[in-house]
């Protein structure tokens, strides 16, 4: 198929659409809005269900009865929204089934700003709702990679029976890229053992997130983690920029990721011997890959639009063997090429600090980096 | 090679409209592009601004600080972005819009009434078509066949019958 | 005259089919045993224990789906509407029914119940109301009538200061996409036949297509109302039927012609 200019909310909604969608439940809310609107035209075209809910709250719950269904079942939001699904989240993980939520990060906290940034990360990555769960995380950098990682989310969703998130920041949102869409999947016709459905015949089907006997929800909670485990071994996800020969590596995942590449790219170019590595599933995260950087570069520099939150993740698989920096720009501000390259040159041309935290120095230089 | 181009003025301006053509344009020529929007609460009138960046391979940065060209369409957008043109760039100035000529002499400027010239044609909403003749005629980016076909294929269907006078509008602004 | 054996063994009251063989956690005395078997009843009386999805919510009913032999979901406290719309918009010829109690529905699930009945959604929704909150040991809830002594307004609901009670029955009635909204009770015999009506009439009305039904049932709670079981019936006779009047607040024009 053709490549198409699309906007990342739209290109996702479509994405998910012939990834064989079958039911969509949203709220609208900014910068995602977009996404919502392209399901309500689209999905009762198609014949499939669209409900705009009286809340996020009411969209992840039905989420949570579509899916206990076996459907191929979705909604997405924005981080204050996200934040209001939290409990339903936690019941659909307790519950051991798919969904696919897409959330298109802002500034905040609180209400914040609708402007783009990357501090949900804390709250998909390391949990946010009650009880020990995983959420599978994929966090694309542009409009293509959106689109591929939508169509993934479904598969593995299933495969693990698991709550999938795509989080992207509100500017891969709102971007126009050139991407080419997957051709239409005819909907699914056969659904799990576990569905509950009302299927005249079938033995009765009951589905619960509730063990009231703690040795039985140990064993639920368990089983949970050993899938998990599964997926920590087989689903690790990232990208490599030019780290054969580097000295320095950055690493960033989504919009950071993608700018830092271009700071990388101008500090080859000025002869600092740098590379990118873009974390593209960030649950479960490339622990392996960072351990083996730790062993093949000078120094880290973590950049993201969050206070640091990936930064903790790096820093537990650096264990201290390379000084490890940090910058970031939060709020909702997307830092710039150039600001990265100036870190970049700096870590090529100053000693570097092993005390101390990266984001208390981080935190020292902000007065220069925000004047 | 890469070329960065942001687009700014009021809402309404068909400031993002303009910068979609480029990056339709671009894609059609093979091109890798981004186009961006700054989005705000606001939903009308207030201040637009688009960034595209045209290249030959991955993009990383989709915004930059310093682009290589600006197309200003109002006051408060060339207070902001005159500053920032790359040593070398361009800055294409709406003058029928903006009351003050530009002091930097280290880039190409061009000026161009693109209300009067719009307005002649039957339609001052074409202000950005003449702007972005205006651009392609002193930025080597993209062949000004390239945007009219993007014209022709994208412009919506309720306006196809303006298109022959878009066109024109592209080629007016391509004298300046 | 001589009784024949067969006559001796005629059976007049068995499980309904739509209920599981097992022993429910309820008080002694309660009636969400009755209101239980009602539904039960009426899903075996219209073929539909096996074309059904039921959608159990938290409070007292929350092993609802221990009990009926049907496929069941387990909701979050109050979102058992959300969720049935999530069942029934993806299973469209399946009957979906929530079963939930006052604090469920009508205080952390008001949003979802409105908006779930406000969009027409074609479900039923079968709500009990107590008067309190029965599985944490009876506090307030919005229905506690005023001046009722629970264990979270031990000197009786003071509305100065806790508000009034909700009538959920004629509040789900004020809106276009309800079809069906009534209010009975479990404290009598002609009571339990016509919540058995209700019941009945709301599912006829999802399956008709017609848009959102909800059966109000007051139930008694001799445990947390501190009553034996008959003073319990007494009291809602005495003191909630005069609060909570007994009625039909919305009937949908095409029921006319259900004949129950």
């Amino acid at each position: 198929m053709a490549k198409e200019l699309l906007k990342g909310n739209v290109a996702i909604a479509e994405a998910a659409i012939r990834a064989g969608l079958q039911a969509y439940f949203g709220y609208p809310i900014t910068p995602q809005t977009e996404l919502l609107e392209w399901m309500s035209a689209r999905m009762p075209e198609l014949g499939r269900a669209f409900v705009q809910a009286e809340s996020e709250l009411g969209a992840i719950n039905m989420v949570y009865g579509a899916a206990c269904t076996g459907a191929r079942v979705m909604t997405s939001s924005s981080s204050p929204g996200v934040s209001l699904m939290m409990e339903g989240i936690s019941y659909i993980a307790g519950t051991e089934l798919p969904a696919v939520i897409v959330d298109v990060m802002r500034g905040g906290p609180g209400l914040g700003n609708i402007a783009p940034a990357q501090a949900d990360y804390n709250q998909i990555v390391h949990g946010g709702g009650h009880g020990d769960y995983n959420l599978l995380v994929l966090a694309p950098s542009s409009v293509q990679e959106a689109v591929d990682l939508t169509v993934l989310a479904f598969d593995l969703a299933e495969k693990y029976r698991t709550i999938v998130v795509v989080l992207l920041d509100g500017s891969l949102g709102q971007m126009m890229e050139p991407a080419e869409l997957p051709p239409m999947k005819p909907l699914k016709t056969a659904y799990p053992e576990w569905a509950a459905r009302g299927e005249p015949g079938d033995s009765r089907r009951v589905l619960s997130s509730i063990y009231l006997d703690p040795p039985a929800e140990e064993v639920a909670n368990v089983r949970i983690l050993n899938r998990w485990k599964e997926v920590e071994a087989n689903e690790v996800r990232y990208k490599e920029y030019m780290l054969e020969d580097a000295k320095i590596a950055v690493v960033g995942f989504g919009t950071s990721g993608r700018v830092a590449l271009s700071a990388a790219r101008a500090a080859r170019a000025e002869g600092i011997p740098v590379g990118l590595l873009r974390p593209v599933t960030l649950n479960p995260f490339p622990n392996k890959q960072i351990e083996r950087l730790a062993e093949t570069v000078d120094s880290i520099l973590v950049v993201e639009m969050n206070a640091g939150q990936m930064l903790e993740d790096v820093l537990r698989d650096v264990k201290g063997r390379v000084p490890v920096e940090f910058f970031a720009r939060v709020g909702g501000i997307v830092p710039l090429p150039d600001e990265i390259l100036n870190e970049i040159r700096r870590m090529a041309s100053q000693p570097l600090s092993t005390t101390g935290h990266p984001r208390d120095r981080w935190l020292k230089r902000m007065p220069q980096i925000m004047a | 090679m890469q070329n960065e181009i942001i687009i700014a003025g009021f809402g309404g301006q068909g400031v993002l409209f303009a910068g979609q053509l480029l990056a339709y344009a671009a894609m059609d020529e093979g091109k890798e592009v981004t186009w961006i929007p700054s989005y705000g609460p606001e939903m009308r009138g207030g201040t637009a601004n688009c960034t595209v960046v045209i290249a030959d391979e991955e993009i990383g940065s989709p915004l930059v600080r310093n682009p290589k060209a600006v197309l200003v369409m109002n006051l408060p957008s060339l207070d902001k972005y005159e500053p920032l043109v790359k040593e070398g760039g361009v800055l294409v100035l709406n003058s029928s819009m903006v009351p003050r000529g530009v002091a930097r002499k280290d880039i190409t400027v061009v000026l161009v009434p693109a209300n009067e010239i719009a307005e002649e044609l039957g339609d001052r909403r074409m202000a950005n078509m003449v702007m972005l003749g205006g651009l392609l005629a002193h930025l080597e980016v993209l062949p000004v066949k390239a945007i009219e076909k993007a014209l022709k294929d994208h412009l919506p269907a309720r306006h196809q019958k303006l298109l022959p006078a878009n066109i024109e509008a592209i080629q007016r602004g391509s004298k300046f | 005259m001589t009784i024949t054996a067969p006559e001796l063994e005629k059976t007049i009251y068995t499980r309904p089919e739509s209920l599981t063989s097992v022993q429910t956690h309820y008080c002694p005395g309660c009636t969400h045993g009755v209101a239980h078997r009602l539904v039960a009843e009426v899903l075996d009386e219209m073929g539909l224990r096996e074309k059904t999805v039921g959608v159990a919510s938290v409070g007292c009913s929350v092993f609802a789906y221990n009990y009926f032999e049907v496929d069941f979901v387990q909701a979050p406290h109050g979102r058992a509407p959300a969720m049935a719309t999530g069942v029934k918009r993806v299973l469209p010829d399946r009957t979906v029914f929530t079963y939930q109690g006052d604090g469920d529905m009508a205080s952390i699930g008001m949003g979802e119940i409105v908006a779930a009945a406000a969009r027409g959604e074609n479900i039923t929704v079968i709500f009990i109301n107590n008067a309190n909150y029965g599985m944490t040991g009876g506090q307030m809830a919005p229905t506690t009538l005023p001046g009722q002594k629970t264990t979270s307004s031990p000197n009786g609901r003071d509305v100065e200061t806790q508000g009034y009670p909700v009538r959920a029955a004629e509040l789900l009635a004020t809106l276009e996409g309800t079809s069906y909204s009534v209010r009975r009770s479990l404290h009598d015999p002609k009571g339990i036949r016509n919540a058995k009506r209700a019941i009945r009439t709301a599912f006829e009305v999802q399956q008709r297509g017609l848009g959102f039904s909800m059966v109000e049932l007051l139930s008694i709670c001799p445990t947390n109302w501190g009553m034996s079981a008959i003073n319990a019936m007494h009291w809602i006779e005495e003191k909630m039927i005069p609060f909570y009047p007994l009625g039909d607040y919305k009937v949908h024009p095409m029921l006319a012609e259900v004949k129950i």
